[in-house]
């Protein structure tokens, strides 16, 4: 009871603080959600997921009860779950209103991106399951890597600039602003955002990216790619990074000029869950290589 | 049934009197129409069966939980949602195809459907920045509220600017349609560009169609308006039947042509925007329903309004059976299952029917 009361000091009324120890059917609606039930070690508990949960790897076996804001009410209730833990913003709200008058418990984990809101969700997942000593335990580790992170972020002299690409269909480059994941754990790195006068993912001209002038461009890996890197020899991924920094536009930014080009696992990168701390190292590690 | 009065004859070119046919149709849409339903509530990604539940009232025992949840709470809303959006939609294609004389039309071409999206994006994406009052007011029914809004505004705009002098071009209307479509789209897109990660995915799926947010609270908002359009609509019948000789012979045969026309008008707008309203873009009902009846029992229109009524409903709730169980525990957006299963068949049909139809 002692140890429940200081978990629940711990979440410093951020996040519910209901707590379901005897809940053996638990859903998982959110990619970190579930990637910090597996870092607990309570996956065995689990029994189903949604479509953005596919790490790590065996917890694709589970169920998929569709996009976590376009869920399908009968579908959830069908794995018969006795606990649901979802990303802030399941929806659509009809169906989590339905759910949660079937009598279903329905713990909403906020989403920040930053090292506060990370702990603060793994805490938050923790009470859920009712397992303040587990929670604990991933707490102070995960804390202890976002510290490590945070160190080497602040012996950097003059930050970098970072420009994030979503996606570069058709030659058209679309970029992270501010209030996105990737703008958090560019932060976290240690480097700025290029884009700061932009809010969510937006198209950017050619010239603004110019204007721009990043020193670093990153773009993440999706699974399905990095299958392809291997099935190619390994070779893919350096053509893909010549085809991208070719592009006129990039060509013409510092980082486009020293090459600099860093692609990482997305899940890892933008997923706010157990490994952001890790992606924190590793992206700063990267970005600041010695292009 | 009325005998036809010799002055509202179908045109020459269609041969023969087909309301028997489409009669029997009626009869047999109608008991389709019920059965389809009865199937639907048994029918779904969860345990639940409905031969589970009446065996359980029938033997005065207390319904399971969930089993009460699923199919009152989550079935039952749904199967009726289904109806009507499905009545709603097919009815509105059939009005608005006999209104501009062309098999063609669609409300999308009066830019209910435009404006209702825009009305849509415009809550999804600005509803957050709204004065807390105004979004407790409509709680979790600003984006219909807002779709109704915008679908009922853009049609009246349009109607303004087809009609003078109390006269409304049909042509103009067409064309202003297309026009005010293309506005709509771009001011769609303007505030797309607003938009965050989490309200371009709402976007994607709205536009694709659901009845996954069917509840009791949103049914009945949306079903009082299509009800009254529906039970309307054939009040229409003899009027657009009239239309299908022209405007001017219409009114010699003593129908009040401008009269029909805001009726009509009206009719769509309400039915439309209701539908879209609660359940989002879901397309090609309105085109196909009304043809495949066409094809099936003739273009009069008092037994094709009734009729793609049911048919609208029985093609939507076969679209939502198969959208709530093909990918279970998941759901596939009704929109992509009207396409799928819509799009070759009405080809299929069109290519057999080749000739029949001066299309």
């Amino acid at each position: 009871m002692k140890r429940l009361a200081l978990a629940l000091i711990l979440l410093a009324g951020a996040a519910s603080a209901e707590t379901y120890p005897e809940a053996r059917r638990v859903l998982s609606l959110g990619g970190s959600v579930t990637e910090i039930i597996y870092a607990l070690g309570e996956e065995s508990r689990l029994i189903g997921r949604d479509t953005s949960s596919n790490w790590p790897p065996e917890a694709n076996a589970l169920p998929d009860v569709g996009y976590v804001r376009a869920l399908s009410p009968e579908g959830v209730l069908s794995v018969s779950p006795d606990l649901i833990i979802a990303e802030e913003g399941a929806g659509p709200p009809e169906a989590v209103a339905v759910l949660k008058s079937a009598g279903l418990p329905f713990v909403s984990v906020d989403e920040r991106y930053d090292a506060q809101g990370v702990l603060q969700k793994i805490d938050a997942v923790a009470a859920a399951l009712g397992i303040p000593d587990k929670g604990h335990a991933l707490h102070e580790k995960l804390a202890a890597e976002l510290d490590a992170a945070a160190s080497r972020a602040a012996a950097v002299g003059t930050p970098k600039t970072v420009l994030f690409i979503l996606s570069l269909q058709g030659g058209r480059v679309l970029a992270a602003g501010t209030d996105t994941a990737a703008d958090g754990i560019i932060t976290l790195a240690g480097a700025q955002n290029a884009m700061q006068g932009l809010r969510g993912y937006k198209p950017i001209t050619d010239e603004a990216l110019i204007e721009a002038a990043p020193d670093v461009i990153l773009m993440m890996r999706r699974g399905d790619e990095q299958a392809d890197t291997e099935a190619n020899g390994g070779n893919s991924e350096t053509e893909t990074k010549q085809a991208i920094l070719a592009l006129p536009a990039l060509g013409q930014t510092p980082a486009g000029r020293s090459g600099a080009l860093v692609i990482m696992d997305g899940l890892k990168l933008l997923g706010f869950g157990p490994r952001t701390g890790e992606a924190a190292v590793e992206l700063h590690d990267l970005i600041y290589g010695g292009w | 049934m009325v005998a036809l009065s010799p002055e509202l004859r179908q045109p020459a070119r269609i041969e023969g009197d087909r309301s028997h046919l489409a009669r029997r149709l009626c009869l047999f849409l109608a008991l389709l129409l019920v059965g389809m339903a009865v199937v639907s509530l048994g029918w779904g990604a969860s345990g639940t069966s409905l031969t589970r539940a009446i065996a359980d009232l029938l033997t005065g025992q207390e319904l399971a939980a969930q089993d009460r949840v699923v199919l009152m709470d989550i079935r039952l809303p749904r199967v009726l949602m289904g109806i009507f959006v499905g009545a709603s939609l097919a009815v509105s294609g059939a009005v608005m195809q006999g209104l501009f004389r062309n098999p063609l039309a669609d409300p999308g071409i009066v830019g209910v459907s435009s404006g209702a999206s825009l009305g849509a994006i415009l809550a999804i994406v600005l509803g957050g920045s709204l004065p807390a009052g105004i979004a407790a007011i409509f709680g979790g029914y600003l984006v219909p509220f807002a779709a109704f809004a915008g679908g009922w505004l853009t049609t009246m705009v349009l109607y303004r600017i087809a009609t003078r002098r109390g006269r409304t071009s049909v042509a103009t209307m067409l064309l202003a349609g297309i026009a005010l479509g293309a506005i709509m789209g771009a001011l769609s897109g303007v505030v797309i560009l607003r938009a965050n990660d989490r309200e371009l995915r709402d976007l994607t799926f709205w536009g694709l169609g659901s009845l996954a947010g069917a509840n009791w609270p949103k049914l009945l908002a949306g079903a009082p308006i299509m009800a009254m359009a529906l039970v309307f609509a054939p009040w229409l019948a003899r009027g657009l039947n009239a239309l299908a000789l022209g405007e001017a012979a219409a009114g010699h045969i003593g129908i009040r042509v401008q009269k029909v026309k805001n009726l009509a008008i009206l009719t769509v707008a309400a039915a439309t925007g209701a539908a879209v309203a609660v359940s989002g873009g879901i397309g090609f009902v309105g085109i196909v329903v009304p043809h495949l009846l066409r094809l099936a029992s003739g273009p009069d229109h008092r037994w094709l309004l009734v009729n793609s009524a049911l048919l609208g409903g029985v093609t939507l709730l076969l679209a939502d059976m198969v959208s709530r169980t093909i990918i279970a525990p998941a759901e596939l957006p009704i929109g992509i299952v009207t396409a799928i299963m819509g799009g070759p068949f009405f080809l299929w049909i069109l290519l057999r029917n080749r000739g029949v139809l001066d299309l």
